[in-house]
């Protein structure tokens, strides 16, 4: 196929030559994504492979685990690999889950406003304010934090009787889930918003218009209508920002109290105070670290399985959006 | 849209046209639970505003507070109280150094994956296989880009990129960060102008075929030029991005206070190849939970940071406004 063809410009610039740069620029940056996957997981592999599945439990301090970790280069004995995650997991299991359910029905109901309810100056209002929001770097969302909302929530919210009766596991300082959880929400919400209204303005007028020919209101026939056909873009949303929040690490490393304890519902409402630290900010806040290679094994496995995660999240949407292919929508 | 009501559960004001429903409706005639939605709607819509307002003027104040004009160009220094540490002249040029390198790599590589895909995009299944991985791209958590990014430039054959003694590569420097960073900022770009070339209608393309162009040749001369506003507002929204992020540079940067040139090689290059460290950076160690912990610092380069990112997010306004006016294909 490509002999019949008679370059009119020269050899150097045919359009063959064109087509295959770009295929093989495009071939490598697939090749790097797989080289990534490859070189994470064979690196974190060590860690797996001596902890098995004990890797995803719990058991034991996680700062003594980390420290001895690190001891066992230094002394030059054998390399300790033992690492039980479960209060890490356990935490980015309750701040990532917690924000986005939170986020997800403060940005239903925002997306909902700016499209269909919000009068045009507020509308108007709104779509900026969104932007900035998606904006603003995490880091300033964790600085804020740290210093306005942490102090308030250390001062007032929780209470001496509350503090003490936990004095001997954990402090309450105002580093929390709650905080955590605050800011995270303020940061994906926005990007939620975003995806959600796009999603909503494309559902074709006449299907809203045929419901409210019917006679059913305008509130209604958003949600049973526009809000259902959207579903989508409200799946694909959420999934964005999930693999964003569960790949946060530094305005979590900041705010969440960056201590491996796993906050416990049967305390009561009170663990929404503890402290903890999810998997990402532990690889930050212990990168310097990386030369030793127990070390740099636990760390690659961590990122391996936020790797995971990201991927199963988009996964998973990916299962819901082709199911609901069906209902018309793009 | 004035159809909606000024106050949730106020009297519904003159009713007019709806945007999309035509509706004219107010809410007086909903049902409670309805209302209680609607009332919902405008508390949330209140409180990013808020939210926003409160993030937007806290700064302000701050970094108007803080903010001397020496700090802008005093590097930082050790010292034992806040007025002694200098300033961040290195983290602000370092943002600037990891933001042009970053986008000078992604821009490219975008606008050809863009390109690649919509104008050849075959065989069909290579094309499939690359808008997954774009979408991946953009998934991955920046902090696994970072170790990714300390295997690759830490290897020997990479050495030349960093400081490099008797054999052993240190791997952090602004050209690796950048490299790393411009990942982050590749499906952005690449998504905004495919949405670019998308929009152009088939007939543009056939009449340039028609007077015996090649494809490469319509993409550059015809398709590209006419897709000029996405193509700038994927590389601000890039680096945007570029800009706001801190794992790749904790990690890959080296996370000094100052640059750190590798002596020995030629002037750009000993920077370049040195570590460094950006206002992101900054931030973080000059927080109460950094190393650092110099808060009026922080807020000082934070303001900065946001400075710069309304700058960004006002020219992608200015694009989109002047695109607009000129109009698309499609309109």
């Amino acid at each position: 196929l490509e002999e019949q063809y008679t370059p009119e410009y020269g050899p150097t610039w045919s359009d063959q030559r064109v087509e295959r740069i770009l295929g093989a620029l495009v071939i490598f940056v697939v090749g790097l994504l797989l080289a990534l996957i490859v070189v994470v997981v064979i690196r974190g592999w060590p860690s797996f492979s001596h902890n098995g599945l004990a890797w995803f439990g719990g058991g034991g301090s996680v700062e003594d685990q980390l420290g001895a970790i690190a001891l066992s280069t230094e002394t030059g004995a054998s390399y300790v690999y033992t690492f039980h995650a479960w209060p890490m997991i356990w935490s980015t299991i309750l701040i990532c889950g917690g924000s986005v359910l939170i986020a997800l029905f403060a940005a239903l109901f925002v997306a909902v406003f700016i499209v269909e309810f919000a009068p045009e100056w507020m509308a108007n209002v709104l779509q900026p304010v969104v932007r900035f929001l998606a904006s603003v770097p995490s880091v300033i969302y964790g600085l804020i934090g740290v210093v306005v909302l942490v102090p308030f929530i250390g001062n007032h919210l929780v209470t001496e009787p509350q503090k003490a009766s936990v004095a001997g596991v954990i402090s309450l300082t105002g580093y929390s889930l709650l905080a955590a959880i605050a800011v995270l929400t303020v940061m994906i919400a926005p990007l939620m918003v975003s995806i959600f209204s796009d999603g909503l303005r494309s559902v074709k007028p006449g299907w809203l218009e045929g419901s409210l020919a019917l006679g059913v209101n305008r509130w209604r026939t958003v949600w049973k209508i526009g809000v259902r056909t959207a579903r989508s873009a409200i799946v694909a949303g959420t999934v964005l920002a999930l693999a964003r929040a569960i790949g946060e690490a530094v305005m979590l490393a900041m705010v969440s109290g960056s201590v491996a304890f796993a906050p416990n519902p049967a305390d009561g409402l009170i663990f929404v105070y503890e402290p903890s630290r999810p998997l990402a900010p532990t690889i930050v806040k212990n990168i310097d670290q990386l030369s030793s290679p127990p070390f740099n094994a636990t760390l690659f496995s961590i990122a391996s399985v936020l790797l995971l995660s990201a991927a199963m999240a988009s996964m998973a949407g990916y299962i819901a959006r082709r199911a609901m292919r069906k209902y018309g929508n793009p | 849209m004035e159809a909606s009501v000024s106050t949730p559960n106020g009297p519904a004001p003159p009713p007019s046209a709806g945007k999309h429903t035509g509706a004219v409706e107010g809410s007086a005639t909903w049902r409670l639970a309805d209302r209680i939605g609607l009332a919902i709607c405008w508390g949330l819509g209140l409180l990013f505003c808020a939210i926003a307002v409160a993030v937007a003027v806290y700064l302000f104040i701050q970094g108007v507070t803080y903010l001397k004009p020496s700090m802008l160009t005093t590097p930082a220094t050790s010292g034992v109280s806040q007025s002694e540490t200098g300033g961040f002249s290195d983290a602000l040029i370092g943002t600037l150094m990891v933001a042009s390198l970053g986008i000078v790599i992604a821009l490219p590589a975008g606008i050809a994956i863009a390109v690649w895909l919509v104008e050849y995009g075959r065989p069909a299944a290579l094309a499939r296989i690359t808008e997954s991985t774009i979408e991946a791209i953009a998934g991955i958590p920046s902090i696994v880009l970072a170790l990714f990014g300390t295997v690759i430039f830490g290897s020997t054959a990479l050495g030349f990129l960093s400081r490099e003694t008797e054999g052993v590569v240190f791997g952090k420097s602004f050209l690796a960060a950048g490299a790393m960073l411009s990942l982050v900022a590749l499906p952005l770009i690449v998504a905004s102008v495919r949405e670019g070339l998308n929009s152009i209608p088939r007939h543009v393309r056939e009449a340039s075929y028609a007077v015996g162009k090649t494809k490469a040749a319509t993409a550059r001369r015809i398709l590209l030029p006419a897709c000029r506003p996405q193509v700038a507002t994927g590389a601000v929204l890039g680096l945007g991005r570029i800009i706001g992020d801190t794992a790749i540079i904790v990690v890959l940067l080296g996370a000094t206070q100052n640059f750190g040139p590798v002596e020995g090689a030629p002037f750009p290059l000993d920077y370049l190849r040195g570590v460094g460290t950006t206002l992101t950076n900054f931030v973080y160690e000059a927080s109460p939970t950094g190393n650092l912990n110099q808060p009026q610092k922080a807020y000082a380069a934070a303001f900065v940071l946001l400075v710069l990112v309304l700058i960004l997010n006002a020219i992608v306004d200015v694009i989109h406004r002047r695109a607009r006016r000129v109009g698309t294909w499609s309109s």
